[in-house]
């Protein structure tokens, strides 16, 4: 009797995070919710706000050039998609009905290069494709970010909630201790921000570029001095996943400026 | 190529003050820097920007290695004529990228 009560408190223990440690960290309350753009000094938000200034509209120009042009042997982005992608950015990632996969904009974008362009794969990292996801997710900046989390979406978001309640690395931390714990507070000279992905692909001066959602996740797993997981891995689009759950009603802001 | 993006007002009443704006891509690379094996990465930055309304010069710029990434200018002039104001960047080793605009002046 004592053994099967025992079990059961195993198992009660073992699922949810609420339970997963004496001092769990809750989520941020949804009157609370701000972009990162309301943690960056006037001076960045001038710049992001300025769409000629804004540098990152080098690649979201650079992106539409590459839309409008023929890719691999057939048609361009904009022979199927004669009115651009309007909206389109801000629901993903979402399932791909055919694989039944979870895939994020750049998986979506090398699937039509696969499918109906019978163009090369663009490499994670590439800037062809960085241009090609900033011009889709400018695209839809402005509208709130709306992801589908039900039906074989729920294990994604789950593993990627799973990834950020995990302690990781030398620093032991986990997403949830400053994104959700300590945010507005400060890590040296920086607020510590909420850790939504509403603003990306984005310009970050540190890295004097464009960059990818999962190029800004593998600098936090390093930061914490964790193995980074590589560009595309499955379990960062389940996180990306989770980050747009957990952002949901945010306005996308890419190309936004950040630090 | 390099990306180059210009605002420049297509007319304007003669004697106005208008604001010119210039950004380039390109990575000023800084030659102080060190790649992830140790290795010295080299010096790559434009080092010269000039304007010209229509052939004269009205702006320029000399640039070092502690300009960022994609640099970014914006300055003022009278618009006196209608022509053509061009913007020219000259990279450390000569080569030359440049765009232009036009503008009616009433």
């Amino acid at each position: 009797m004592i053994r099967i009560a025992l079990a059961a408190l195993i198992i009660i223990s073992a699922c949810g995070r609420q339970s997963a440690g004496p001092d769990p960290i809750p989520e941020i309350n949804a009157e609370d919710v701000v972009s990162g753009y309301s943690f960056l000094t006037a001076e960045t938000q001038a710049l992001q706000d300025d769409d000629f200034a804004n540098p990152g509209f080098l690649w979201v120009d650079r992106g539409e050039r590459l839309f409008e042009s023929t890719q691999g042997v057939s048609q361009s982005c904009s022979s199927c998609h004669s009115d651009g992608l309007v909206g389109a950015a801000a629901t993903f990632p979402k399932i791909d009905p055919a694989s039944g996969a979870l895939i994020n904009l750049e998986g979506r974008i090398n699937m039509c290069r696969k499918d109906h362009q019978q163009a090369d794969q663009l490499p994670y990292t590439s800037d062809e494709l960085l241009s090609l996801t900033s011009y889709t997710a400018h695209q839809s900046r402005g509208m709130p970010i709306n992801v589908d989390t039900i039906g074989q979406a729920a294990k994604h978001l789950s593993a990627g909630e799973d990834y950020f309640f995990t302690r990781r690395g030398q620093f032991n931390l986990s997403c949830a201790q400053c994104h959700n714990q300590s945010w507005g507070q400060k890590l040296r000279g920086d607020t510590i921000s909420q850790g939504h992905g509403n603003g990306f692909p984005a310009y970050r001066f540190e890295w004097q570029s464009m960059g990818s959602l999962h190029q800004r996740l593998r600098d936090c797993d390093t930061g914490i001095r964790a193995e980074p997981l590589p560009y595309g891995d499955q379990t960062y689009v389940d996180v990306e996943l989770y980050l747009a759950a957990r952002a949901a009603g945010l306005k996308l802001e890419s190309p936004a400026v950040r630090r | 190529m390099a990306s180059i993006r210009l605002s420049v007002p297509s007319k304007a009443a003669s004697g106005d003050v208008i604001e010119l704006k210039a950004l380039i891509q390109y990575p000023m690379e800084s030659g102080y820097r060190r790649g992830s094996r140790g290795e010295a990465i080299a010096r790559d930055i434009i080092t010269k920007f000039e304007c010209t309304y229509d052939g004269e010069v009205i702006f320029k710029a000399s640039f070092g290695p502690g300009v960022a990434a994609n640099p970014f200018l914006s300055f003022h002039t009278v618009a006196t004529k209608t022509g053509t104001i061009t913007f020219k960047w000259t990279h450390q080793h000569g080569e030359v990228w440049s765009d232009s605009a036009e503008i009616i002046v009433t």
